[in-house]
């Protein structure tokens, strides 16, 4: 398959339905995370920057990313990453 | 130096490479004595023996730090080598960093703009991300590697080479050919690398410089480390160590003398290569390459490597797992009248094992009788502390009455275990919790460990031999975690999958359905007699028969203790074949049926009461009762179970499996219409008209064609066997009720066993065409190729024997392969899993505190009240509340 670099094919990867859905949250809305469960950025689960979704949703190194992903039973989860290099 | 007992906490632990200052700063005394002990027997000064190295002999003073043998921590020597050598444990990083930087100028060999930025970025990775600063080095490591001209002195880069074990080679474009580097040129290259670049490659160049990595200086550990032992006649046995390092020296001192003497550089070049050998071996045993050190008797030495490594290392066997006090192990035998909550301990034992008891003025009598005891007569006492915190042995106090009497609350009883105290109980492999459970202490006479039948689960245990530990909880905070968390009656559901893994096995299965089926008949001698074994008085119900004689059913006698506004209906384990029942409108009593506490209809079989059985009538009992209730249940009617097989005599004998002549020609004849068919297929194939399997060969499609027909056949034969035995037929019971054995087992006992197979095809290797050569070549009949016509009960012919041989070798083969396979992935599992906790907040954590899972499981859910996942059982709820269909 033909991949361009930052284009439409990194975008397309949010769409699929098994790719659940990953923000970018505000430095506020962070903090407030960090404070609910005591502890430092690095002690959150980890994704790297160059994860295909981290690209395609522009995170950077100190982000972290919300991911909300849909349990078998209906429910949602709602999960952190922290975006390291 | 003394030691003294100051406190403090450590906050880091730094590891690094010594350096030979540092050696010698730490160092007692230089060994340079090939002597270890005079004619009088006395250490000889400067060897590896000296008294410097620490005090080792009771009532000896250390001449260093003066402290006895007690205090003594002991102290290092070092030896001056007399020619550096490679320490075997560094040589990869030795030749990483020699290929790293130029033979010339000993920079890195990076540009000096890239070493600069490199740097600056390293420093910072390191404090955020020391992970990734590791990775950045290994990169810049390899940058530099490729690069074949320095570009700081344009100095031409040779190749190097490594040749293992310890031999690092130059190639020398005069002479063409591989030079090999001594220590010396390789010890100076690395001296010359500076700081920077050292820290640009992963090194801290304060705690470990790369030079540091050929040993000039060899530390000699203390005595404390290697002592020698000695044996009854009074010679001495040295450790490996000492023997090893004695070895050193002597090479070491020749090496010098040949040295100062001039000696021609062959010799000194040998004497060298010795030196290495030795110290090489010294380090670790077993470096590929290098023929591993003897002991005169031939046995390998154990050195410093192999005091670490493995599972008897001093990791795996020392630190990890230890030995521990107030344990015990014997033999497990089964006892059916005790509580499921208790372990049946020795006599013998129970004075071994003790239980430390404060003295109040509420058990001071008691425990005097305990002191009086003394620790050879149960329930006695094996030691009393004082409240000065002496520790008075009562075996060896004269007048044991006199120190009852000076009991005062403070002092401490060291008492016998008695009835009634806890105890955790384990078989290995402990594979999961229930491996370890707390059980209550019954002290019983004979000399091993008696269990409870149904714990028998949980555990994976039998009676053939097998072992178990049993360790005594010595402290107040233990012991009410064993009682109240580890207790056999919290375990009886699974975290597994949230079923019951205790529960009816075996006889009792059988016991319930003889109890519970519709012939039995009990009067009223009976029933008190099943009674008073469950160890209960109650009042009877209303007879079911009233003439000519009162006579209650088992079912009666069950529904006493099922509580009465419980219900329940389900299959029975006997719902099969011509017995089978769907639903409540059922003929042959194998449907369950339980309405506001009284067993209705249907018989108690394995599907019931049977342990790790789903959504069965003893599970709904558990869940909705409680533990208490359920181990009450197990203590009770399960005995009446077992007493009504016992009342009734049931066993399993030849006859049970023999079936008549008619039946054995129906068989033969069955069998013989499938051989004829089978030949049919045969000569398709021969001919070349088989019907092929897609994506299957002709010779794979009649292999599947003919075990298709042979195992068909073989269940005819089952059912036609089984059609002629009696219901209630020993065997037979225990089949259908699912306490032991099932049709198949019975079918080979009483019709045919069937085709053998090895990994799943016919038996056919051996021969050339056949498996033996009482067969003729390339036949494929189904007597050639493993089919066993004869059964259990008539006997094997001889091929027939050794086909059923190869087949259940192959069953041996793969239990041992795969306990050794799960043995490994379990360790692997737990080295992974091991300190991962819930923490309040129900997010998974590991040991830092860093989130692994933002929700347990992700769904929050107990996986032991959640069956199989789902946290609720709806249909369950629904049936409770509107109650099923009337």
């Amino acid at each position: 398959m033909v991949s361009k670099r930052g284009s439409s094919v990194s975008q397309k990867i949010l769409e699929h339905e098994l790719v659940p859905k990953h923000e970018v949250v505000s430095l506020k809305e962070g903090l407030e995370v960090l404070k609910k469960y005591g502890i430092k950025p690095d002690q959150l689960p980890w994704i790297k920057a160059n994860d295909p979704v981290a690209k395609a949703i522009g995170a950077k190194p100190g982000d972290i990313v919300k991911v909300v992903r849909k349990t078998p039973w209906g429910g949602e989860i709602v999960v952190y990453r922290y975006v390291v290099p | 130096m003394t030691v003294t007992e100051e406190e403090k906490i450590v906050s880091m632990i730094k590891f690094g490479i010594l350096s030979p200052e540092e050696i010698r700063k730490m160092s007692v005394v230089e060994v340079k004595s090939t002597e270890t002990y005079d004619e009088d027997g006395l250490p000889v000064p400067h060897s590896v023996m000296d008294p410097h190295l620490g005090a080792i002999d009771p009532g000896h003073i250390c001449p260093v730090c003066g402290n006895s043998i007690k205090g003594c921590p002991g102290h290092f020597g070092h030896i001056e080598l007399a020619l550096p050598v490679i320490n075997v444990i560094f040589i990869k990083y030795i030749y990483d960093v020699l290929r790293a930087v130029c033979a010339n100028c000993g920079r890195l060999k990076l540009p000096q703009k890239d070493i600069e930025r490199g740097l600056k970025y390293y420093r910072k990775l390191n404090e955020r991300h020391p992970y990734l600063a590791r990775r950045f080095s290994e990169y810049i490591k390899k940058r530099a590697i490729k690069t074949t001209v320095c570009p700081h002195c344009g100095y031409k880069q040779p190749k190097l080479k490594l040749t293992k074990p310890i031999t690092i080679e130059e190639y020398n474009e005069e002479t063409r050919s591989y030079i090999r580097l001594n220590p010396l040129v390789i010890r100076s290259r690395l001296e010359k690398i500076p700081n920077e670049d050292v820290e640009l490659l992963g090194f801290d160049p304060q705690e470990s410089r790369p030079e540091w990595m050929i040993l000039t200086v060899l530390p000699i550990p203390p005595i404390a480390i290697r002592p020698s032992i000695m044996i009854e006649t009074g010679i001495r046995s040295e450790d490996d160590l000492t023997h090893k390092l004695v070895d050193i020296v002597r090479t070491n001192e020749r090496l010098k003398e040949h040295i100062v003497a001039g000696a021609p550089q062959i010799i000194i070049d040998d004497l060298w290569e010795l030196l290495q050998y030795h110290v090489t071996t010294y380090l670790d045993n077993e470096v590929p390459g290098f023929p591993p050190a003897k002991h005169r008797s031939g046995r390998p030495l154990k050195t410093l490597a192999q005091r670490l490594k493995g599972k008897e290392g001093r990791f795996r066997g020392n630190l990890s797992g230890k030995r521990v006090d107030f344990s015990a192990r014997t033999v497990i035998s089964p006892d059916p009248y005790i509580s499921i909550n208790e372990v049946g301990v020795s006599v013998e034992v129970a004075m071994k094992l003790t239980v430390p008891e404060k003295v109040t003025e509420w058990n001071i009598e008691e425990l005097r009788k305990c002191v009086i005891n003394g620790p050879y007569k149960w329930p006695g006492a094996n030691y009393v502390v004082t409240p000065d915190g002496r520790r008075i042995d009562l075996r060896y106090v004269k007048d044991r009455k006199s120190l009852a009497e000076s009991l005062a609350p403070g002092y401490i009883v060291e008492r016998h275990i008695r009835n009634g105290d806890i105890a955790l109980f384990n078989r290995q492999p402990s594979l999961h919790r229930m491996s370890i459970m707390g059980h209550i202490v019954k002290v019983l006479p004979g000399r091993t460990f008696r269990l409870h039948l149904a714990v028998c689960p949980p555990y994976n245990a039998d009676f053939d031999g097998d072992e178990m530990n049993l360790h005594i909880p010595q402290t107040e905070d233990a012991r009410a975690e064993a009682r109240e968390l580890l207790k056999v009656q919290y375990h009886i559901l699974t975290p597994r999958y949230g079923g019951v893994i205790i529960g009816g096995l075996q006889d009792y299965i059988s016991g319930a359905y003889l109890l519970t089926v519709k012939t039995t008949l009990l009067t009223k001698e009976d029933v008190m007699e099943l009674l008073s074994s469950a160890g209960v008085v109650k009042e009877l119900p209303e007879p079911a028969i009233l003439s000519p004689r009162e006579l209650w059913t088992g079912k009666q006698i069950v529904s006493l203790f099922i509580p009465p506004d419980f219900n329940y209906h389900g299959k029975a384990s006997i719902s099969a074949g011509h017995l089978k029942c769907e639903d409540i409108e059922c003929f042959w009593d194998s449907y369950v049926v339980v309405r506001t506490g009284k067993l209705l209809m249907g018989v108690l079989d394995k599907k019931s009461i049977g342990a790790e059985q789903q959504d069965s009538f003893f599970y709904f009992l558990v869940k909705e009762y409680g533990a208490d209730f359920a181990v009450n249940f197990i203590d009770s009617v399960f005995r009446m179970f077992i007493r009504i097989l016992e009342k009734k005599g049931f066993t399993l004998r030849l006859d049970d499996v023999a079936i008549p002549e008619k039946a054995k020609n129906e068989i033969i004849q069955m069998l013989m219409e499938s051989f004829k068919k089978v030949q049919e297929y045969v000569d398709q194939y021969v001919k070349g008209v088989l019907e092929v399997v897609p994506g299957r060969t002709a010779e794979e499609s009649l292999e599947i064609k003919i075990l298709e027909i042979l195992a068909e056949a073989r269940d005819k034969a089952g059912e036609i066997a089984v059609g002629y035995l009696d219901p209630f037929n020993h065997a037979f019971i225990m089949a259908r009720t699912g306490a032991r054995g099932n049709v198949l087992n019975l079918t080979q006992m009483a019709a045919t066993l069937g085709q053998m197979t090895v990994r799943g095809e016919r038996i056919w290797r051996g021969y050339m065409g056949r498996p033996l050569p009482h067969f003729s070549v390339n036949d494929l009949g189904p007597i050639a190729r493993g089919f066993i016509v004869n059964s259990f009960y008539s006997g094997l012919s001889p091929t027939e024997m050794f086909m059923h041989a190869a087949g259940g070798r192959e069953g041996l083969v793969d239990t041992a392969v795969r306990t050794s396979q799960s043995g490994y992935m379990q360790r692997r599992l737990i080295n992974a899993l091991m300190d991962l906790y819930v923490e309040y907040d129900y997010t998974v954590r590991d040991s830092s505190g860093s989130i692994i899972q933002f929700l347990y499981g992700e769904d929050g859910a107990d996986p032991a009240k959640a069956p199989h996942g789902k946290p609720i059982n709806v249909e369950r709820i629904v049936e409770r509340v509107i109650g099923w269909k009337l």
